[in-house]
């Protein structure tokens, strides 16, 4: 049975705690008697035959006619799935969306529907390269749907391939791809790792413009979402459910399947990253000393392409398909079995180490901006309740944050870099004085739509999702970070950890409690 | 007089070259240019007058003659010895203060000026800076017949001389030359942008390659004569970023950035090495292989790229300015501006007024002695990174 998530308090046996430090990791020792560590559960037990399961939610769906029954001859049929922002790291083959798609392919086939489509809700999000694919989708249906241009992504700027489906009570226009809002029936396969995704999540953002997602992308609504992993107080979950009940009513019928996955993201050698430190074995404590010292030696251009090339033996937890808003409910239960850890009480300080990926750089670099994304966004955000600092205390992260940026995935990431976080890096001012230029650039647009570029926007979404932790930390500190990249982006840059804690006692005093997220692994504190 | 003079010496132009790529100062040492007793020159003519030197600023024209990086271009324009010096402020006897606008031209030469009203530096024959009565010479400081600022007097034409308001400090006044090559390079912006009828098509980009001396100068004058346009500045050392910017460039980046940042106001793609498209005019402040090319690469194709740093050998791929139909215009010095309502006026003129206008003092870091001249020399050769702009000599009584 494996162990729930639990806090640690640190007393002076505690060993010192793995951090992650980009491509690297360091191992810190937290003050005794005034800090805890936060573990996430251990991996919940797999399925025991997922294809078999698959089939039974698509058979068996909640509020939702079995998908044979809604399978017919001459239908237009398409297929939407999560883009490579999902899993992290990527999980072994076959993907759960593979498992999906081929047993709603084969349904579809047993129906005798001809006209399918796939599309890759990508959102805003760079095009997949065609590996990406192949890896997410299997062979299979890689060279029996891509050649033939059935298999494809979809493109938020390609406006005579999109429609204005309605409008919401709060004058929110939900405006998607053409092809899905006029399908017989669309069917979305997901993969939630955490709780924010799936749900009308998975096409009012997968599928939209940008005019329809910047209702939500925007920094009033991330400063109203408390937090992005609890869609019941989340203004920018409300928002896309307001734009759900509009798909709904006026949009194709949705059939969704939505997959869970364990928190077993690393396999050997990378696994003691997962463990307790002091239940570290021998073996562990020699595997972690040889891979730090290895990868202190390593360039890190090779130590990115090590990790980014880890794939990780996540097994599927569960899969249920139907009525989107029945659907997502059960994934919910499904989620917080694995990651909610309950927590008494906030602290001054919040620690977290950034590891060497974020949703927006797989296979990629964790430019400074993403740095940002992953604390202040991310993993400030893994709460229900409060967040687990206080208002006013302050965040310490640990990462190299060099100015360093990936040309092909991330071209506005640079401008945004230098031109407006040089202006402001407050998220409202960045909104109404920059947003619109770099939403319209034309360069931009052609490498989102022909090449690998996240859209000309997403740097602003990117600091846009820490916009409440940024609002709610009276001090961000980056350990190990270049100085001058650090205050671009409006942190203290500290050079060690207990610098970090020096500088952090200005704010907090001398005293300060102190909790530490220990990632890698998922997990989601319940703070009473 | 004791001055500082430069030798027609092979042998020292070779070491000089040599060593220059190691240390400045090494080079001014082994070079063609010394310090010594020289005779003093005999006046030229009529019309021209004794100026004491009061302060002469180093140029980088300078700077390449005394570490043999200059062209052979010039051998066959200049007369040797010569005592360099063309960026003066100076007294006349009678007290007041001029400075000088240095080109030796028609009138000072005797020769038949092309208008009544024109510069020294208007025309288009060049044969009078070879003939008459004075030794070849492109400009006072290059010219064996009239000295240079670089000694304590020297000969000046009066067609040379610009009175120097009481408001203008000494220090603001031996910028004017510097501020006048500014200005001409902002006028051939601004010709390029009225024949193309952009000026009222903003908005406009106009990059500026360079924050050394003449960089800063163009910004200055870009803000004054073409304000229609945003100035995107490339630069490279912390004081030439808060410099341009008070001398007000919209926007100053490091200038490996200054492609990024004219792609983004300007919405170019970027193809290859090159935007598809890029600033409406651009000023090449540096003058190397590299910047050239990179100022091609950022301006729009049929834009116009103005040479103002003074190259020397560069190899540059032309299939690029071939393609994009890039005019690359050369800017030397100055002469006479027309202005948007047809009206004419002297370049040094309107660099006197950038002068009291733009706070010029402030371009002056620092000044030394004639027998410091090696160190003065060093430090103009590593202004940028020793958080320097301009730097002169001082040769006001006592100095």
């Amino acid at each position: 049975m494996p162990r729930p998530g639990f806090v640690l308090d640190v007393d002076r046996s505690t060993p010192p705690m793995l951090f992650w430090h980009g491509e690297r990791f360091s191992l810190e020792r937290l003050p005794a008697d005034r800090s805890r560590v936060i573990y996430p559960a251990e991996p919940l037990p797999g399925l025991a035959d997922p294809d078999a399961a698959v089939r039974r939610a698509l058979l068996e769906p909640l509020d939702m006619e079995p998908l044979p029954e809604l399978l017919r001859p001459d239908m237009k049929l398409t297929i939407c799935f999560d883009d490579a922002s999902l899993s992290l790291p990527k999980m072994r083959r076959p993907d759960s969306r593979q498992r999906i798609i081929e047993a709603v392919l084969e349904m579809a086939a047993e129906a005798g529907v001809d006209d399918v489509h796939i599309i890759a809700a990508l959102g805003l999000h760079r095009r997949m390269h065609d590996y990406e694919l192949r890896h997410v989708l299997g062979d299979r249906i890689f060279d029996a749907f891509h050649p033939s241009g059935a298999l494809y992504q979809h493109d938020a700027e390609d406006h005579e391939n999109l429609t204005v489906l309605g409008e919401t009570d709060h004058g929110e226009i939900l405006e998607i791809n053409r092809r899905v809002a006029e399908s017989d029936l669309v069917v979305y396969a997901n993969v939630n790792q955490v709780a924010m995704d799936g749900g009308w999540k998975s096409l009012v953002t997968g599928v939209a413009s940008y005019r329809c997602l910047s209702h939500h992308h925007n920094p009033e609504s991330l400063q109203n979402t408390r937090s992005l992993m609890d869609r019941h107080h989340s203004a920018l979950h409300h928002s896309i459910w307001r734009m759900g009940a509009v798909l709904r009513d006026n949009g194709p019928k949705v059939f969704q399947v939505e997959s869970t996955i364990n928190n077993d993201a690393f396999p050997s050698p990378f696994d003691f990253l997962s463990k307790r430190e002091w239940e570290w074995t021998g073996r562990d404590r020699a595997t972690f000393l040889a891979t730090s010292k290895v990868l202190d030696r390593t360039p890190r251009r090779l130590a990115r392409r090590v990790f980014h090339s880890i794939e990780a033996p996540y097994a599927m937890t569960s899969v249920q398909a139907g009525f989107t808003e029945t659907v997502h409910e059960r994934t919910l239960e499904h989620v917080h079995a694995q990651h909610i850890v309950p927590v008494e009480g906030q602290t001054d300080i919040l620690t977290m180490g950034i590891p060497f990926i974020s949703p927006y750089n797989p296979e990629s670099i964790m430019n400074p901006v993403l740095v940002m994304c992953m604390g202040l966004g991310y993993l400030f955000n893994m709460y229900r309740g409060q967040p687990l600092v206080r208002e006013g205390g302050v965040v310490i992260m640990t990462h190299p944050t060099t100015r360093e940026f990936h040309p092909v995935h991330h071209p506005s990431y640079i401008d945004f870099f230098d031109e407006v976080l040089a202006d402001t890096t407050d998220p409202a001012e960045m909104s109404t004085r920059w947003e619109r230029k770099y939403a319209e650039d034309e360069w931009y647009r052609h490498l989102y739509r022909t090449g690998n570029a996240y859209h000309g926007v997403h740097p602003f979404y990117a600091w846009y999702w820490g916009a409440h932790g940024q609002q709610w930390a009276g001090r961000v500190i980056i350990v190990g970070g270049d100085p001058a990249t650090v205050r671009r982006l409006g942190f203290t840059p500290a050079s060690t950890m207990d610098d970090a804690f020096e500088l952090a006692s200005e704010v907090v005093g001398r005293s300060p409690t102190i909790t530490h997220l220990h990632v890698p692994s998922v997990l989601v504190a319940d703070v009473h | 007089m004791r001055a500082l003079s430069v030798q027609r010496s092979v042998p020292r132009f070779g070491a000089a070259r040599l060593i220059s790529t190691v240390s400045a100062r090494s080079a001014t040492r082994v070079g063609p240019l010394t310090l010594g007793e020289i005779d003093d020159p005999d006046q030229p003519g009529p019309g021209w007058e004794r100026i004491d030197t009061v302060l002469s600023g180093i140029c980088g024209s300078d700077l390449a003659l005394a570490d043999g990086r200059a062209s052979a271009y010039f051998e066959d324009w200049v007369s040797f010895p010569f005592v360099p010096g063309h960026e003066v402020v100076g007294r006349r006897d009678d007290g007041s203060r001029v400075v000088i606008e240095p080109v030796l031209g028609h009138a000072a030469r005797g020769a038949v000026p092309p208008s009544p009203e024109a510069a020294p530096a208007d025309g288009d024959d060049y044969r009078h800076l070879v003939t008459g009565p004075l030794e070849p010479g492109i400009q006072t400081g290059f010219c064996n017949s009239t000295g240079g600022g670089w000694a304590p007097w020297f000969w000046a034409h009066e067609s040379q001389l610009h009175a120097v308001p009481d408001e203008l400090s000494d220090e603001a006044a031996v910028l004017v030359e510097p501020l006048a090559g500014g200005v001409h390079a902002a006028f051939s912006v601004r010709d390029a942008l009225r024949r193309a009828d952009l000026l009222e098509r903003g908005p406009l980009v106009v990059g500026v390659l360079g924050a050394g001396t003449m960089g800063l100068a163009t910004v200055a004058a870009l803000r004054a004569h073409v304000p229609e346009a945003d100035v995107v500045v490339g630069a490279r050392y912390p004081h030439q970023f808060a410099i341009a910017r008070a001398l007000g460039a919209a926007e100053v980046v490091r200038s490996g950035d200054l492609a990024a940042a004219i792609r983004r106001r300007t919405g170019s793609h970027v193809i290859g090495r090159h935007l598809s498209s890029g600033a409406h005019c651009l000023v090449d402040a540096v003058g190397s292989s590299d910047s050239i090319a990179e100022s091609i690469s950022m301006t729009r194709p049929r834009g116009r790229v103005v040479l103002l740093g003074m190259p020397a050998d560069i190899s540059l791929d032309m299939t690029p300015l071939w393609h994009r139909e890039t005019e690359l215009r050369g800017c030397y010095t100055y002469g006479t501006e027309i202005l948007d309502d047809g009206t004419a006026a002297r370049t040094f003129s309107l660099a006197i007024d950038l002068a009291l206008s733009s706070g010029a003092e402030r371009l002056l870091s620092a000044t030394y002695p004639i027998e410091r001249h090696v160190d003065a020399l060093a430090h103009a050769a590593e202004a940028g990174r020793r958080g320097a702009v301009k730097i002169a000599f001082d040769l006001r009584r006592g100095n």
